[in-house]
């Protein structure tokens, strides 16, 4: 036993040892046109070491340790209570829901306008989260390229208005129809792969549009992007300082108050908000429909499901279409909060962030997904003092996430269809 | 009302159902019987549409369907239960039912999102469909469980029960009584009978409980390595001398 650890601890040290050093102690200097390579300062070296010892000596008395740790009492003693009724649990969680979403409503009004940026960004990756939630949590398609849709909705709108002056609200609809069709037509030929196939032929969809939308310079401008976006309005009212379009008047000189920046901010949070408890409330809705059972159905058994006359295509193209029709969503209020996009915005990284989120929430729950896009949006922006290591940081609570909670932070808890008993 | 005629199935080199041909009337119990590996659950399969048939013809009602996608046959009334048990194992009772009922309740999204009068009506109608069968093979109490929770015998009658609520005219088990007890055979026996006598529906069965087959059939096919066998009502197959050699070998 002991000389076992005594290997596993020497082997972990030397781990340390080799993918330590090379990554924090060599630098590459330039001297004019040559780099040299430099060693490590001492200080550095001194802590690599320390480093490995730690891991050494943690390895070797490893049992020890968590013998230790186990007998420590646990600080939430589990209750012996019985569980919650489902009717009565239902009932709080919806209260509880509706009370959140209210005091999202009057939030912005007390913050800084930073922090209503990032929570229309966080609204965003939820709508997204929740789309891809669909495809991904409760039908069982892998989907790597998820992004090409958001990517649809938010050029649907970046063009219309640049070609065709298109506002923001006619824009809504049009790019979440456009995105379900662009769902459509990749599913048809698609749907029939399984599991890994299906992912890699997703990933490739993703990056067709994204590199489509970067060669396409005489419509889409290429690399240099999409710019002067108009921002959403009010019943035809503008939030800027000045009136753009004829016929419009200005927000602030209608109520009279002064001209302010933060409105325009604060109206698109509120755009993003109602949109994202739409979303989250029509998803709820479909999954209590005949629709969403099936997509549960094939995901849980396919052969029964097609024994008992579902047809696979028709299912799993349905789920397919409404996640691609929210990521449409999500991507017009993207453009008009940013007032520019570039192919750059839909790289597979944002692919992999919205799988994470939903990976993170667990899969097919909705509190769980929104819990995971405010944990993933707002982590690395709290962690930007230290914004070298954001990847390392975002990777290890990956990581942990994986040990501790495979489940997702909120494991989906399955709306049950209650038999009431008849006579 | 199901007539299949010298129904081949060939994987390469392998010929696993050689001309094999059954015919099912209204209001009848046939069985396919045979020993391990006849090939009993392929010709399940082609007829079910999980296998494309590679000779012969597969008429239901007249219509031919050999080749027809599984969805489709299955939309035509009939219906299969499996070997092993397939449940969607996370979902209670009620829903397992309420999944097979998908195309009863088949209005579009808009009237689900909307709850239009039309869409609740309906699924008011499939959940009394769902309690009226839950009642008829005596699940009802455990309605709200996750049907992954239940005793195997319960899962097989949840299985039939899911089936019937499709309304089908045809029913194929794939060894209904595999794994029961006896009192639980006999009851499984009863609910056959009644699903004939009081649902007008066509079984067609594969079985190795001969005390079940010989009990309920109306006929039975015997099929030994792909190829017919016998068929007849259970007194002639039970005289069989091909039979008898087949089931217990040559002397």
């Amino acid at each position: 036993m002991a000389a076992n650890n005594l290997k596993h601890a020497l082997f972990c040290a030397v781990v340390t040892l080799v993918i330590a050093y090379p990554i924090l102690g060599l630098n590459l200097e330039a001297q004019g046109i040559n780099v040299t390579l430099e060693g490590a300062d001492a200080s550095t070296v001194i802590s690599v070491l320390a480093a490995a010892v730690v891991v050494f000596l943690f390895q070797l008395f490893r049992d020890n340790i968590l013998s230790v740790l186990k007998s420590v009492p646990s600080p939430l003693p589990k209750s012996q209570k019985e569980p919650m009724a489902e009717n009565k649990r239902a009932r709080i969680e919806s209260w509880v829901l509706t009370g959140i979403v209210i005091l999202a409503l009057f939030w912005p009004f007390f913050v800084s306008r930073g922090a209503v940026d990032l929570a229309t960004l966080v609204l965003i990756y939820i709508m997204l989260a929740l789309g891809l939630n669909v495809v991904v949590g409760l039908a069982g398609l892998l989907d790597l390229g998820y992004v090409a849709f958001y990517a649809v909705g938010a050029y649907t709108f970046a063009l219309l208005s640049q070609y065709a002056g298109v506002s923001f609200w006619v824009a809504l609809p049009i790019g979440a129809c456009l995105a379900a069709l662009f769902g459509f037509t990749l599913g048809f030929p698609v749907l029939r792969l399984r599991g890994d196939y299906l992912a890699i032929v997703t990933l490739g969809f993703g990056e067709i549009i994204r590199i489509l939308l970067n060669n396409w310079t005489s419509l889409t401008g290429g690399p240099n992007g999409v710019g002067g976006i108009p921002d959403p309005t009010l019943f035809g009212m503008e939030f800027g300082r000045r009136v753009k379009e004829e016929g419009n008047v200005s927000f602030h000189e209608t109520f009279g108050i002064a001209y302010s920046g933060e409105h325009k901010v604060i109206f698109l949070y509120l755009i993003a908000l109602v949109l994202a408890v739409f979303t989250a409330l029509v998803i709820r809705r479909f999954m209590r429909m005949p629709v969403g059972r099936s997509w549960e159905a094939l995901r849980e058994d396919e052969i029964a499901a097609r024994s008992l006359g579902m047809s696979r295509t028709a299912v799993k193209l349905s789920a397919f279409t409404i996640g691609a029709f929210f990521a449409g969503f999500a991507g017009t209020v993207f453009a008009s909060k940013q007032g520019f996009i570039s192919p750059e915005s839909f790289v597979f990284l944002e692919s992999a962030i919205i799988l994470a989120i939903v990976v993170l929430g667990g899969m097919g729950s909705q509190i769980g997904v929104v819990l995971a896009a405010i944990a993933v949006t707002i982590l690395p922006e709290l962690a930007r003092e230290f914004s070298e290591y954001r990847m390392l940081i975002f990777g290890a609570a990956m990581v942990l996430m994986m040990i501790w909670r495979p489940q997702g932070l909120m494991p989906v808890r399955r709306i049950h269809i209650e038999l009431s008993k008849q006579e | 009302m199901l007539e299949v005629q010298n129904l081949s199935m060939r994987f390469g080199g392998l010929l696993a159902v050689d001309q094999v041909s059954l015919d099912v009337n209204e209001r009848e119990i046939v069985s396919i019987i045979g020993p391990n590996g006849a090939g009993k659950t392929t010709v399940f399969n082609c007829m079910s549409g999980f296998y494309k048939p590679t000779g012969g013809k597969i008429l239901f009602q007249g219509q031919e369907v050999q080749g027809k996608p599984d969805y489709k046959i299955s939309r035509l009334g009939m219906v299969r239960t499996f070997q092993h048990v397939r449940l969607f194992n996370n979902m209670t009772v009620v829903e397992n039912l309420l999944v097979a009922q998908h195309r009863h309740l088949n209005t579009n999204l808009l009237a689900g999102l909307l709850k239009t009068p039309d869409y609740r009506e309906r699924e008011r109608k499939s959940l009394d469909r769902a309690a009226y069968w839950l009642n008829r093979v005596g699940l009802m109490d455990m309605a709200n469980r996750e049907a992954g929770n239940l005793a195997y015998g319960q899962q097989r009658r949840l299985e039939i029960a899911r089936c019937m609520v499709t309304e089908p005219k045809l029913l194929m088990l794939d060894e209904p009584a595999a794994g029961l007890n006896p009192a639980e055979t006999k009851d499984l026996n009863q609910l056959i009978v009644s699903l004939k006598e009081d649902y007008c529906v066509s079984v067609v069965l594969i079985e190795h409980d001969m005390s079940l087959v010989m009990d309920i059939s109306d006929r039975i096919n015997v099929i030994n390595q792909g190829r017919p066998l016998a068929s007849g009502t259970p007194e002639e197959i039970r005289q069989n001398d091909d039979v008898i050699k087949a089931y217990l070998g040559e002397a």
